[in-house]
């Protein structure tokens, strides 16, 4: 974060060339950009399948792996990246034998997620208390990406998509009706396992940006919202992917004029955003007279 | 070990906190609330740091923010229930204004502030004074007395909703009291394994209580045993363990009885 804080002209051109002024900047909407299209698309999916405590789970493992890869020396995206992808495997594994419905699933993502922070607390304490890193791994470091992060994450997301793309109409089937997919053939295990996978991914290029404790600004609360605005899939989806945009371009530009954390205004204009469109919906749906079969 | 002050306070406080934690987290997993108790952990967090930042007693701001979330919660989920979407788009914002505190609280005084969050997220069981440990066990005590006196009612409004509502039971009183009671809980139990990891004091002990008996006074017992016994093993392995945080070790052997509940359920294959 600047020190000295930058004077807000009113001037949109100037502001904005204020705002690029830096290659710190320009960096970070770069890099913000670029994880709130993945994690747009992905979150639309997230939302749709209910698997919010999951991805929760995720992203706060990648606390963990990014604290234990400090520890071992390993590059930072190489512990993001590994403890996700094996947190989606135990997940996907886990979930099955606790058997007894969702009370048992939820009660063994909760516990990985706990055990996960148990051990990145852990990993902390034998680096022997490296307090600030701890914060920006937990809260992120939007302002101090570097150009080759943005190619990484350029590259992780375009291989993100193109699997989304690829396994998006089963994975869609499968998500609104599992019984009837998996009665047409529709491998439902394997897409749950493959799309957990994918989760993780994105959650882990989040992490790096956002921090573990943030990467839900991006990933739920603007597929929320898309999915209060319309029921159709492509549209929900363009939706989902905008709103993501929009709220990190405002986030990135507001906390460039204001002394508090860009973590902050990312997550507070999602959710404002989110109370808003619920207040309007109720409200026009209390104004106007009840369509058949609308949903309240 | 226990001729230090602080063993000995780490342990009174420890042991009615895990008490508490195993008795609600049995009735947390059985009515599918994990991920409410996880919202919970997180708010505690932004109201300690918002308490910080204010200047005043960080257990106000825990109790305070906990509370009011759990009753909120609760009022809203007996007519439209809230689903994951709306509780991870609560508590997404209630980080971001965690983070909004943290930077207050950080840029307002200099020095070991570094520290305060980190107690936060993670706790201090080591660092309790006795008044400190007495509260906690007074606290702890209460949660778990109460939560026994609801106890009956409360199993059967979560097993069959609809039959215990047509015999007059009072379903949202008891929702709206499960959630705070257990909002106490985890504003107390934050002070001794931290917001973070209160988590898997309430999931795992219930969740492999669940998975080893069917039978709902067993299971109770059960989880508040694993509970303790983690606490207790966890806070003795980290004396002898030198650099082994406290809030880890007990964590860690909460997850492996978990394990291997799951594991022996595994093996048996029971249908359900």
């Amino acid at each position: 974060m600047p020190t000295e804080l930058a004077a807000l002209s009113w001037n949109p051109v100037s502001d904005f060339e204020q705002l690029t002024e830096f290659s710190f900047m320009v960096q970070a909407l770069e890099a913000g950009t670029i994880v709130a299209v993945m994690a747009g698309a992905v979150g639309w999916f997230m939302v749709l399948r209910r698997q919010t405590f999951a991805g929760h789970t995720l992203s706060m493992v990648a606390f963990p792996g990014a604290a234990g890869a400090t520890l071992v020396g390993l590059p930072l995206a190489f512990g993001y990246f590994g403890a996700c992808a094996a947190a989606a495997l135990v997940l996907a594994a886990v979930s099955r034998p606790a058997g007894a419905g969702r009370a048992g699933e939820s009660a063994a993502i909760g516990t990985v997620q706990a055990f996960g922070l148990g051990l990145g607390f852990l990993f902390v304490t034998l680096y022997s208390g490296q307090l600030n890193s701890l914060e920006s791994l937990l809260f992120g470091t939007f302002l101090g990406i570097t150009a080759a992060q943005v190619q990484t994450l350029l590259w992780v997301a375009l291989a993100a998509l193109v699997v989304l793309v690829a396994i998006g109409r089963p994975l869609l089937f499968a998500s609104v009706d599992a019984a009837v997919a998996r009665a047409a053939g529709v491998p439902t295990g394997l897409l749950a396992l493959a799309f957990l996978l994918l989760l993780g991914l994105a959650v882990a290029a989040t992490a790096e940006i956002t921090g573990a404790l943030l990467v839900f600004a991006l990933l739920v609360t603007p597929a929320a919202t898309a999915q209060q605005l319309t029921s159709r899939a492509g549209l929900g989806l363009a939706l989902s992917v905008a709103l993501a945009i929009a709220v990190t371009w405002l986030g990135l530009g507001i906390a460039y004029f204001s002394p508090y954390a860009v973590g902050f205004w990312v997550t507070s204009l999602s959710f404002g955003l989110y109370v808003a469109v619920r207040l309007a919906l109720a409200l026009l749906a209390r104004s106007r007279p009840q369509p058949l079969g609308a949903a309240a | 070990m226990f001729g230090h002050e602080f063993m000995r306070n780490a342990f009174l406080a420890g042991s009615f906190v895990a008490l508490a934690c195993g008795l609600v987290g049995y009735f947390v997993v059985l009515r599918s609330q994990v991920f409410a108790g996880d919202a919970l952990s997180h708010v505690a967090f932004t109201g300690a740091l918002a308490a910080a930042a204010a200047g005043i007693d960080i257990r106000l701001g825990l109790f305070a923010a906990t509370i009011a979330l759990a009753v909120g919660m609760g009022l809203l989920g007996e007519r439209a229930r809230p689903d994951d979407a709306v509780i991870g788009s609560v508590f997404a914002w209630v980080l971001g204004l965690g983070v909004l505190f943290l930077s207050i609280f950080t840029s307002g005084s200099s020095g070991e502030n570094g520290t305060a969050a980190v107690r936060v997220l993670f706790g201090s069981i080591l660092g309790l004074s006795v008044g400190d440990a007495r509260l906690a066990a007074v606290i702890g005590l209460a949660a778990a007395l109460a939560l026994l006196l609801i106890a009956r009612p409360l199993l059967f409004s979560s097993l069959d909703p609809g039959v215990a509502r047509s015999l007059g039971v009072p379903l949202r009183v008891l929702g709206v009291g499960f959630l705070a009671l257990l909002a106490v809980v985890a504003a107390e139990a934050t002070q001794a394994v931290g917001a973070l990891l209160l988590l898997g004091l309430l999931a795992a002990p219930g969740g492999a209580a669940r998975l080893l008996t069917d039978r709902p006074w067993r299971g109770l017992a059960l989880s508040a045993a694993i509970a303790l016994g983690s606490m207790w093993g966890g806070l003795a392995l980290s004396y002898e363990v030198d650099s082994l945080p406290p809030s880890f070790a007990v964590i860690g052997l909460a997850t492996a009885a978990f394990a291997l509940a799951a594991a022996s359920r595994y093996g048996t294959r029971i249908e359900v």
